[in-house]
């Protein structure tokens, strides 16, 4: 029998939605043109095509079109916001605000923008995931030229405060950028409304194509310019130059019409699985925690601790056929676990304990019940052979133990 | 990464997974690792004062796939060893043992850890003068 595979994943990356791939297929033969070539009607064809998909995209953020710059991805949409604001802005002053659990296009970009001269500040999270809204507030200063808050965390799924931070960027008057890498497609965001100037998102995380983002820039109160970070002929309004990935970009719009379709079906339906999943492992099992707010978070998202199992051997137990993600970080060169958790208060041992359930549009009521059966016995498992499970049962307190680093 | 047959045996059919009473004065206990490097092994040994053969071993692990077959397969080699030669084990036999992928290696270097801090328990215990030092790798 072929082994069943689950994907809990999907903030890692989505499956490109079938309807996303027909859409697409044209554009790779038939209506194969550069959608700049402004002479002949493959351009035309393909120019339409890009048009109608940054209509789509549009549509979906409730925005101009004209306001919708394609990138390769998220991470290049973060490094032209961050290095393109700090370049355009520079005169202004030099001070951007960020925060620990970003996501590292965000941070390592702030860390290169460091060493050209910019201050950075890091705002910390509290014990849920939130920043601290005051502190915020007061870190703000003369030289201050943007906030750049992730809207949904990617290990934790968690929310932050967009319209409150929003309001103070505008009550400040400095620029707010947000990478909504995992919260587009999936739950409103809407930039006006939340006073968000530049947001970053990708296709693959939405059931589109990987290959292909975007970043919004705002055209009016205010009218936000980047410094492109890419030379070349001048494409997306100078910001980006470059060929434009035509069936990616179409791919990109339909996946933006297909989530703004199904968007709140899809949430209710997601929320509902997720919150069986977590609320039937902690009933089955003991010591389970849910990392970060629970109440600010994304629909398809949890992430659960279970204390004194380790994540990457707990998913060994079935075999790693159901594909999610542990906040252990044994397989990597460094035995840090996630820093995401570690900056939530989460003592080492319960990172390296966690494992994030990321659930989809292809996610069935069958994944969650294989995956709940499946999580509960490797966790059972795994603790008849974990000495600090039956020392925490025994009553030992582990934080007296003097143990051995290696 | 695709894990060698040997190991997940090992994984999933742990050999002598068990506690024994560590204040026995024929039981060695090595507790190694820390719960926030994400692997404790606790290893230990039932030596034969007599013979000074080790005569049953058991252990429990924290830790990652890697780590569980270590410690499962050392446990199987220390059975029926002298101390002496159950010092000699090299976690580099346990890495080619298990094919262990460049990124564990430290797995089998802490079951290495554990055998040594058991042994050395079990002289201390006795007050034999230690047959090698039991240092940890750095």
């Amino acid at each position: 029998m072929a082994q069943k595979r689950i994907y809990l994943d999907n903030n890692a990356t989505t499956p490109c939605d079938p309807r996303v791939i027909d859409a697409m297929l044209p554009y790779f033969f038939e209506k194969h043109g550069n959608a700049a070539s402004r002479n002949h009607p493959f351009g035309w064809e393909a120019e339409e095509g890009v048009d109608y998909a940054r209509e789509q995209i549009a549509n979906l953020l409730q925005v101009d079109s004209k306001e919708i710059i394609f990138t390769s991805g998220a991470t290049e949409s973060d490094n032209l916001a961050l290095k393109g604001v700090f370049e355009m802005y520079r005169q202004k002053g030099n001070h951007i605000i960020t925060v620990t659990t970003e996501h590292k296009a965000v941070l390592d970009t702030c860390d290169r923008l460091e060493s050209q001269g910019a201050e950075i500040t890091y705002l910390k999270v509290a014990n849920d995931g939130l920043i601290d809204l005051a502190e915020l507030e007061a870190a703000i200063k003369s030289n201050t030229i943007m906030v750049s808050v992730m809207w949904a965390n990617n290990e934790t799924g968690v929310i932050q405060p967009m319209k409150e931070i929003g309001d103070i960027c505008k009550k400040k008057g400095i620029l707010f950028m947000s990478d909504a890498t995992q919260a587009v497609g999936k739950i409103p965001t809407y930039p006006k409304e939340m006073g968000i100037h530049l947001m970053a998102f990708t296709a693959h995380k939405m059931y589109g194509p990987k290959g292909v983002g975007a970043l919004y820039v705002s055209r009016k109160n205010p009218r936000v310019k980047v410094t492109a970070q890419m030379d070349g002929g001048g494409h997306e309004r100078g910001m980006r130059s470059g060929t434009l990935n035509v069936p990616g970009i179409v791919g990109f719009g339909k996946a933006a019409e297909i989530c703004q379709k199904e968007m709140q079906t899809e949430a209710a339906r997601l929320s509902k699985l997720r919150d069986r999943l977590q609320k039937t492992l902690q009933d089955r099992l003991e010591e389970v925690y849910i990392n970060g707010n629970e109440e600010h978070r994304m629909p398809h998202v949890t992430n659960i601790s279970f204390k004194h199992v380790e994540g990457e051997g707990l998913m060994m137990t079935f075999n790693q056929n159901i594909g999610l993600s542990s906040g252990s970080a044994c397989t990597s060169a460094s035995l840090e676990p996630s820093y995401v958790l570690v900056a939530l208060g989460l003592g080492d041992d319960l990172a390296h304990s966690s494992l994030r359930f990321s659930l989809g549009r292809f996610t069935t009521d069958e994944d969650i019940d294989y995956t709940i059966e499946a999580i509960a016995e490797g966790a059972n498992h795994m603790r008849d052979l974990s000495p600090i499970w039956e020392m925490y049962k025994e009553g030992v307190d582990l934080s007296n133990v003097e143990w051995s680093s290696h | 990464m695709a894990y060698s047959e040997k190991l997940l045996e090992h994984f999933k059919h742990p050999k002598n997974v068990g506690t024994m009473d560590k204040s026995s004065k024929n039981v060695g206990t090595g507790l190694v690792g820390a719960p926030e490097c994400g692997d404790v092994m606790r290893l230990q040994i039932e030596v034969d004062s007599d013979s000074g053969m080790i005569t049953d071993a058991k252990f429990k692990t924290f830790g990652c796939g890697s780590a569980i077959a270590s410690s499962s397969l050392a446990t199987e080699w220390l059975k029926g060893k002298s101390l002496d030669d159950a010092m000699k084990i090299d976690n580099m036999a346990i890495v080619e043992e298990l094919a262990l992928p460049p990124v564990k290696i430290h797995c089998s270097v802490l079951a290495e850890d554990a055998i040594k801090a058991a042994i050395l328990d079990y002289q201390t215990k006795n007050g034999i003068v230690a047959t090698a030092t039991a240092e940890a790798h750095a």
